[in-house]
Parts: structure tokens; sequence; C-alpha cells
């Protein structure tokens, strides 16, 4: 039974064996369920092999909408243990677990999904293009990344969650101090997701700049396509870094080297610089996309054009260098000295100059314009001010030497939900409910949307305006608990009635779902918002073929510009159209990986032998396969049009 | 109108909650007790007054705008125009952003020296030297020129500058104290230093502030500021009553878990040296020389 052993939970509790329950139920669920509706084949067909990008996309959203609900419920028990000194609703270790996975889970999980879901969807038809450049490394891309974070997931019933924290710094996460497997998942698990995502920024790089519809050139891409661009370009810089550095954590857990140890001339400082070197510009990876979408929405119900399309242009690029130079704030008070303070100080503020621009382009957008609250806008209006109390709290931040008092505490726990909800969520709803109709054809209630954003904002003002105060009270991030004479009482006590109130709002946002499903109104038409940009210019539900003609583009809001000044976008006759086919392959490998890792994990090196070479054969039958894809004839494409015309 | 209304509200609650709180009693960080904790103390009450403003410029700009251009207010047949950008407007929107910035880092770079020094007013005096390091989930206070060791609580003495030689026998941590100053880390391959002083007696809290694991909630010391002559007499009495620290009993303390307040003549570090493998420190005082000496990285690191 000693093989067994290694499996169990180390430290188990009731919510550990009621999860166990439940998982075990929805798998039975899901493939009873399958089983008598007959879907396995079409869950196989449309779904698994698909390397249509809009398919990949919602499966994006799926997994995000469901990480972001796996990360939620971290947060509320976080949030609940701290409200009252002394609680004993959680002990100590599974505080620390669920830190760190709501840490790993909201950021990998979550976060970057929902972007991924935006890039997938948007970008091909913002820019006319009918697929991605490679579609089915597309398809690879998610999978891993899904595996990935299946895997992570496991890791709660499965050996047990991580519990050094979503930066995982050593020596503490090393052997000498985290003996369990927990963060043998983190290092296996996330390498496995990063790989896909830098898969993903290749993709997009060669999609967006070898794609574009004729004449849209890069001064003529949308902003969201622009800031696509840009994240993706930090990603290919960014995400090698964090695989040399999970490379480095798993040989020195699993093989006995010293990169990161205590003794044998390990350094635990190099931890921290490398994490850092790909932690801060994935902030602007998520960040980016997010600005991207906001332009977007805000100009669309502006009904105005973007104000300072270059300088947006140049804040972005300019971000993105700077993103790359200030990773050191996160640390501070490593001992480094005042000068090499005060060059990472200098840098970290700067940044706060294009950032600002950005701020002050979306005012100058709603300048004469005709605004019109739709929820996407409201989210967007909220954002804004919220967000510029996350931006200024971290301008405050930057100067180091007032850093000793804020890093470590709740301040700047404080400050960067303060970034993240309001810039980066903030941007997801609003994107979700904005291009909701065109995913699935109708639109998502708008009275319960409003309600949602209104309610995740002041839950949030609530949840996160206590922490800036209780930080420079002197509360320490990551306390499983306090003494009553701390006096941290009353704040935490606010930010959990703040947190159970977002809690309210993001349960609305399923049952928004839930609700326009059933009750809205399937009679929308094509380009429901009024919107300024190409991908509202195809049909609902989009053609696979995305455009059955390619438009020609000639200038940064091609739509508009055909239904303002009579431009035609598109021109000409159908011709065939070349589509890739769809793959099992990426799908197949993916669950090999899935394997791979978990027997990594477990140090079950046998396993690991047979599927890394299943993994290189699946790579081989991709190179000796002969697929030229298919053509869809103007037959099906003349059938297809017409069909959405009339519909 | 509703929207408004609420947004008023948030703010004024806010307000409120902070002027309540403040009013009843100081936060620890802005309630200084010494020349660094003054100084962070007056950076953040300098970029929380800038940074009032331009949340405030921001704020009152989005209300007029949503106010003065929401569609109900125009007129059915309005076409917003097109406008690219002014190029007066931009450096605006660049310039006043980067004066307040070059200001800022004026005053952090300024800030950095100050901190990293000996404290001001202090300069004249000689330093007390603590060599403080964590242990799971303790903090170890060796006094090498006066020869004791305390662990869990820190005598000081006022009025003289502190410095303060960080080191770990595990994870990082961070070792602050709040109103005295900001923290620093305590590393288990390199010493850090950190300068302090207080101005005043006192009883301060100071604590662990960097996350090592299952018991660093309660990973916390007392800091008792005296007068130098009560300082005095409380290492005589020490000196008196304490047993010496053997190599064995450090052993002991090292093992993981939490200890009351303890009390030793001499230092470990006369027989577990902190770490020399990574030379940092600018400044090498007679104590770093005399406590010179090996750990397994030494040899590696080469």
């Amino acid at each position: 039974m000693d093989f067994f052993d290694r499996f169990a939970v180390p430290h188990p509790s009731l919510a550990i064996y009621a999860s166990m329950a439940a998982i075990g139920l929805t798998v039975i669920a899901v493939f009873a369920g399958l089983t008598y509706f007959k879907k396995w084949g079409y869950l196989w067909r449309e779904w698994l092999t698909t390397v249509d990008h809009k398919r990949i996309g919602i499966m994006y959203l799926l997994s995000a909408l469901l990480m972001l609900f796996r990360g939620g419920v971290d947060a509320i028990m976080m949030r609940a243990q701290l409200a009252v000194p002394e609680n004993t609703l959680l002990d100590a270790q599974h505080y620390n677990e669920i830190f760190t996975t709501h840490g790993i889970v909201m950021i990998l999980f979550m976060a970057m999904p929902f972007i991924m879901f935006f890039m997938n969807f948007v970008v091909p038809l913002q820019i006319g293009a009918r697929d991605v450049a490679f579609p089915r490394l597309n398809a690879l891309s998610f999978w891993l990344f899904f595996m990935g974070a299946m895997l992570f997931n496991i890791s709660f019933v499965v050996g047990g969650s991580p519990d050094a924290g979503w930066t995982s710094y050593f020596p503490l996460a090393g052997t000498e101090f985290s003996k369990s497997v927990g963060s043998n998942y983190y290092m296996i698990a996330i390498q496995i997701a990063g790989i896909g995502t830098l898969m993903t920024g290749i993709n997009f790089i060669t999609t967006i700049l070898k794609m574009r519809a004729p004449g849209m050139t890069l001064m003529k891409m949308p902003m969201f396509t622009w800031s696509a661009l840009i994240a993706n370009v930090i990603i290919v810089f960014a995400f090698p870094v964090l695989a040399v550095l999970l490379a480095m954590g798993t040989l020195d857990r699993q093989i006995g080297t010293h990169f990161f140890t205590m003794d044998n001339g390990g350094m635990d400082m190099l931890w921290a610089n490398i994490f850092w070197v790909w932690g801060h510009p994935e902030v602007y990876i998520l960040i980016l996309p997010a600005f991207g979408i906001y332009s977007e929405v805000i100009s669309t119900f502006a009904r105005r054009n973007l104000y300072g399309y270059k300088s947006m242009v140049g804040s972005m690029v300019l971000i993105s260098l700077l993103s790359f130079f200030v990773w050191l704030h996160h640390f501070f008070t490593m001992g480094q000295g005042a000068l090499t303070n005060s060059i990472f100080s200098i840098t970290t503020m700067a940044i706060a100059v294009p950032t600002g621009v950005k701020i002050f382009n979306w005012l100058l957008t709603l300048r004469k314009g005709k605004i019109v609250f739709t929820t996407p806008m409201l989210y967007s209006m909220l954002f804004i001010p919220l967000f510029t109390l996350g931006g200024v709290t971290g301008v405050m931040l930057g100067m180091s030497a007032a850093d000793y008092q804020y890093h470590n505490t709740m301040f700047l726990v404080a400050h960067f939900h303060n970034v993240i909800i309001p810039g980066v969520v903030y941007a997801m709803l609003a994107g979700l409910h904005y291009y909701w109709p065109k995913m699935f054809g109708f639109m998502l209630n708008e009275k319960i949307g409003k309600w949602t954003a209104w309610l995740l904002s002041i839950g949030f003002v609530l949840a996160f305006m206590p922490m800036y105060i209780s930080g420079l009270d002197g509360q320490a991030r990551r306390m499983y608990t306090y003494s009553e004479a701390a006096g941290f009482g009353a704040m935490n006590m606010i930010s959990f009635v703040g947190a159970a109130i977002m809690a309210i709002g993001f349960v609305l946002i399923v049952y928004n779902i839930y609700y326009s499903t059933r009750y809205e109104t399937r009679d929308i038409s094509n380009d429901p918002w009024d919107a300024r940009t190409l991908e509202w210019s195809t049909h609902t539900p989009v053609p696979e073929y995305n455009f059955a003609i390619l438009p020609e583009v000639r200038s940064n809001e091609a739509l508009w510009d055909a239904k303002k000044n009579g431009h035609v976008l598109f021109k000409g006759e159908y011709e065939k159209i070349h589509m890739p086919n769809n793959s099992g392959i990426p799908f197949i490998m993916s669950c090999i990986f899935f394997v791979w890792g978990f027997s990594f994990i477990f140090s079950l090196w046998i396993p690991v032998i047979l599927t890394t070479i299943g993994i290189f054969i699946c790579m081989a039958l991709r190179s000796f396969e002969q697929d030229h894809g298919r053509y869809i004839s103007v037959k099906e494409i003349e059938e297809t049009e017409t069909n959405l015309r009339g519909a | 109108m509703h929207k408004k209304g609420i947004k008023a509200a948030f703010i004024s609650v806010f307000f409120t909650v902070i002027t309540v709180l403040s009013g009843c009693e100081p936060l620890l960080v802005l309630d200084p007790k010494g020349p660094q904790a003054e100084r962070q103390a007056s950076d953040i009450l300098l970029s929380i007054g800038i940074m009032s403003i331009i949340v405030i410029v921001v704020f009152a700009l989005l209300v007029y705008m949503l106010v003065k251009y929401r569609a109900s207010k125009q007129k059915a047949d309005y076409e917003p125009p097109h406008i690219e950008g002014n190029l007066w407007v931009e450096v605006i929107m660049v310039g006043i952003p980067v004066l307040i910035v070059a200001f800022l880092s004026y005053v952090s770079v300024q800030s950095n020296y100050i901190v990293e020094a000996k404290p001001k007013g202090y300069e004249d005096t000689k330093p007390l030297v603590v060599y403080a390091s964590s242990s799971d989930w303790k903090w170890h206070f060796s006094y090498p020129e006066e020869g004791i060791e305390t662990v869990n609580y820190l005598y000081i003495p006022t009025d003289r500058a502190l410095e303060f030689r960080l080191y770990s026998y595990g994870p990082i941590t961070s070792f602050w104290i709040p109103q005295l100053g900001g923290q620093k880390y305590a590393m288990s391959d390199m010493v850090t230093t950190l300068h302090l002083a207080a101005d005043a007696p006192g009883e301060f809290m100071g604590r662990n502030a960097n996350f090592s694991g299952k018991g660093f909630a309660e990973n916390t010391f007392n800091v008792t500021a005296m007068s130098q002559e009560d300082f005095d007499d409380w290492v005589k009495e020490v000196k008196e009553t304490a047993k010496p620290i053997t190599e064995k009993k450090f052993e002991e303390l090292l093992e993981p878990g939490h200890l009351g307040r303890q009390t030793y003549t001499g230092t470990h570090l006369e027989f577990s040296p902190p770490p020399t493998g990574h030379e940092h420190s600018e400044e090498s005082s007679e104590t770093e020389t005399n406590t010179e000496s090996h750990t397994g990285h030494e040899g590696m690191s080469h």
C-alpha cells in the first residue's frame, strides 16, 4: 500500500472530502449525460478536435469562468477566516494552500484564458482573417493550457496543494521546507500551461503580422488587435523565462540540483529575481488586452473615434518595454542598496506616464461624444475611477524607501487587486457582455448586467479599501489569523462583507447567462451595438469561414467607415475557401502531457518515460502527416450566406 | 443621478472610515517613533497628497464628461465629430505626469540614501549592532558587543543608531518594526543591514512580514526601547542571571516551532556564524570580521 500512500492528501479536511465527492459525481454525471444523450460523437467532432479559433475561444471562456469560481471560493474562504480575530474556520496549513491556489488560479488559469478567449475570438475577426496562422497549434495551445489547469486543480484532492504562495519563493518551496508534492504540482502544471501560452504568443504575432485584411496597415489596426500584438510579443519574451525557472525548480525539488537551496551554493534570491523577470511582464500581458477592450468599448458607446490613436499605440509599446525593467520593485527590501533601488524606483514610477496617457485619452474620447450607458460601457466607466486609485497607489509603492513599509502588507494586496479587478476583470466582463451576441446570437440581459456591475463595484470598494488602511496599521499579508489586540478586526470584517457582495455579483453573472439563454430575443442584427470594427461586419452567428469575401480596409474603424462614409468593405465574387481540417492530435497529445505531468509530479519514472515517447510520437505523426486542408465550395458559401441573411 | 449618488456614497464612506480610524488610534506606519519611520511616513503622506490631486482631477473630468455628453442630453441627430488628437493636449497629458514623476523620483532617491544610512540625528553615535536571525518561526537577537542573546524579544537603547544585521536559518523572512522603520529581508545566504533608531522609550510591535510557512502568523517579537542606562542595567542583569547559550541548546532552538521569550549569555555567532557566501555589506565593521567563518556555501560558490 505504500505506493498509494503518496496520493493521499497530507492534511485532509471536510472541504477536501466534499470536493473529492463533488468532483467524482460531476465526472460521473458528465460521462453518463454524454452517453445518455449520445453526444460523444458531437463532442469529439465539434469541440475536442476543432481548430476553429471561435470554438477554441469559447472553450477558453468556459475554462476561465470555471476557474473564476474555483478562485472565488478560495477568496471567500480567506475573507471569512480573517473576518474575526483568532478565527478557527481554517487552520494555518489550509489557509496557506488556499491563498497559494487562489493566486495561481486567478492569474494563470482565470485571467490568462480569459484574455486568450478574447484574442482567439476577436483578433481574426477584427483583422478580417479566416483563422489564426497556425490553427492546429492553436488547438494544442488550448489543450495544453486546459490540461495544465486540470492537473493543478486535482492537487487539492490528490497529494495536496502547493502551500508556498503563488510566488513560490525558495527555499520555502524547496524540499527542505515543502516536502509534499504540492510544489511539484506548481512546477509541472504551470509548465504545461505555460508551453501552451508561449505557442499562442508565436501564433498570434504571426497572425497579426501576416493575415490582416487588404489595406489594413499596422496603424489601421483596431486598438484591441494592437494590444493583443503587444501582449503576445511580451509573452514570447517573458514565458521562456518562466519555463526555465520552473524547470530549475523541478530539478531542485526532484532531481537534487542546488539552484535555490540553502546548502551547497544555492541562492534563494535567484528564484525571486527570475520569477519577477517573468512575473512583472505577465501583469502587462493581462492588462494590455484589457486596455484594448476598454478602447473598443469606450469608443463604441461614446459613438466617437478613439482619441489619440497614435499615442495609445505608443504608450502601449512604451509600457511593454518598461515592463521588463521594473521587476526589482517586487523586492526593494532584499538589501540591494540605495542606488539599485533608486533606478528601479524611477523606472517603476515612469510606467505611470504612459498609463496616464491612456486614461486621459479615454476621457477625451468621451468628450463631444454621445454616451450610451450599456453594461459594457458601465464597466468601463467604473474602471476609470477605480483603476486610477489602483494606479496611484502603485506609484506610492514605487517609492522604494516608503515601500519598506508597504511591502508584504495588506496595502500591497489592496493595490494589486485594485489594478487587477477593475483593470482586468472588469474588462473581461465588459468584453463578455460586448461580444456575447456575436458568439451566441443573443444579448445578455442589460438590467441584470448593470446590477452586477454595481454590486461588484460596491463589493470591491468594501472588500479592498479597508486593506489599504489595515496594511498601514501593520497587517502583514498571508497571515492566517491575528490577535484581537492587533486591532485589524473591523477592517477585515468590512472586507468580508465586501467579498460576500462580490460573490453575489459573480453568481448574478451566471444567473444572467441562464436567464438570457432562456428569455432574450434571438432576433438581433449582426451589429447590435452599432460598433465600428470589422468583427461586427460579418454574420451572427459567425460562419466557419468568418468572411465570405475578405474585407478591404482603409481606416482603423473599417465598419464605421462603411456605415458612414459609404466605403464598400466586401468587393468581388465568392471564391472557394481553403480551411484547415480538424485534428485529434492536439487533444490526444495534451492528454498524454497530462499523464506525463501527473507521473512526473509523483516521480513515477516509468510512466514518465512512456509518455515522453508518446509525446514525441504525436509530434512525429504530425510531421509525416499529409494534410492540405479542405475547400469550401462556392455553392456551399452561397447556401450559407443566403441562410444567414435570411435568419 | 442614481449613479452619482452611489459614487458619492462610496467616497464619503471611504473617507469616514479613514477619519474615524485614524481618529481613534493612529495607524502604526503613520505613527513613527524613529527618524527612519518618520521619513517614510512623510514620504507616504506626501505621495498620498499628490496622488489625491490626480485622483480628484480624473474623477472630476470623468464626471464632467459623463454628465455633459450623455446621449440623453444630446439632440437625437447629433453626430459626434471625428477628432484625431491634438499635439498640445498630448504634450500636457505627458508633461504634467512627467513632472510629477520626476518630483517623486527626486524625493524617492533622496529617501533611499537616507534610509540606507545611519539614522539622521544619530550620525555621531556609535551604533548598537544586533544580529537578528530568523528560524522557523522565531527571531534570535545576538548582541555581539554585549555578549548576550535573546529569543523573540528585543531591548534597544533610545537616541542611538541601531544596526541590524539580518539573516535566516530557513525561508526568506522580513524583519519589520513598523514604528521604527520599514522592513528588510533576512536570507540564508547573505547578511543584509537595516539601519534604525528609536527617539523615545516605548513598546513596539515587531514581526516577520514575509510568508515563511505554517507558523508565519505568530512569528512576532516585542521591542522595548529604553534609555541607555536602563539598557546597560538590563545587559548587566542578563549577564548575571542568564545561562550561556551552547551549540547544543542553539540546535534545539532552531527546531521548527514557537518559543516564548528566552535569554542567554554569549551569542550563537561564535559557533554558528552568519553567512558570508555573497559579498554584500558595503561597510565592513569589526564585528563582521570577528565572526567571519564559513558555512557550506563558501566552498561551493566558486
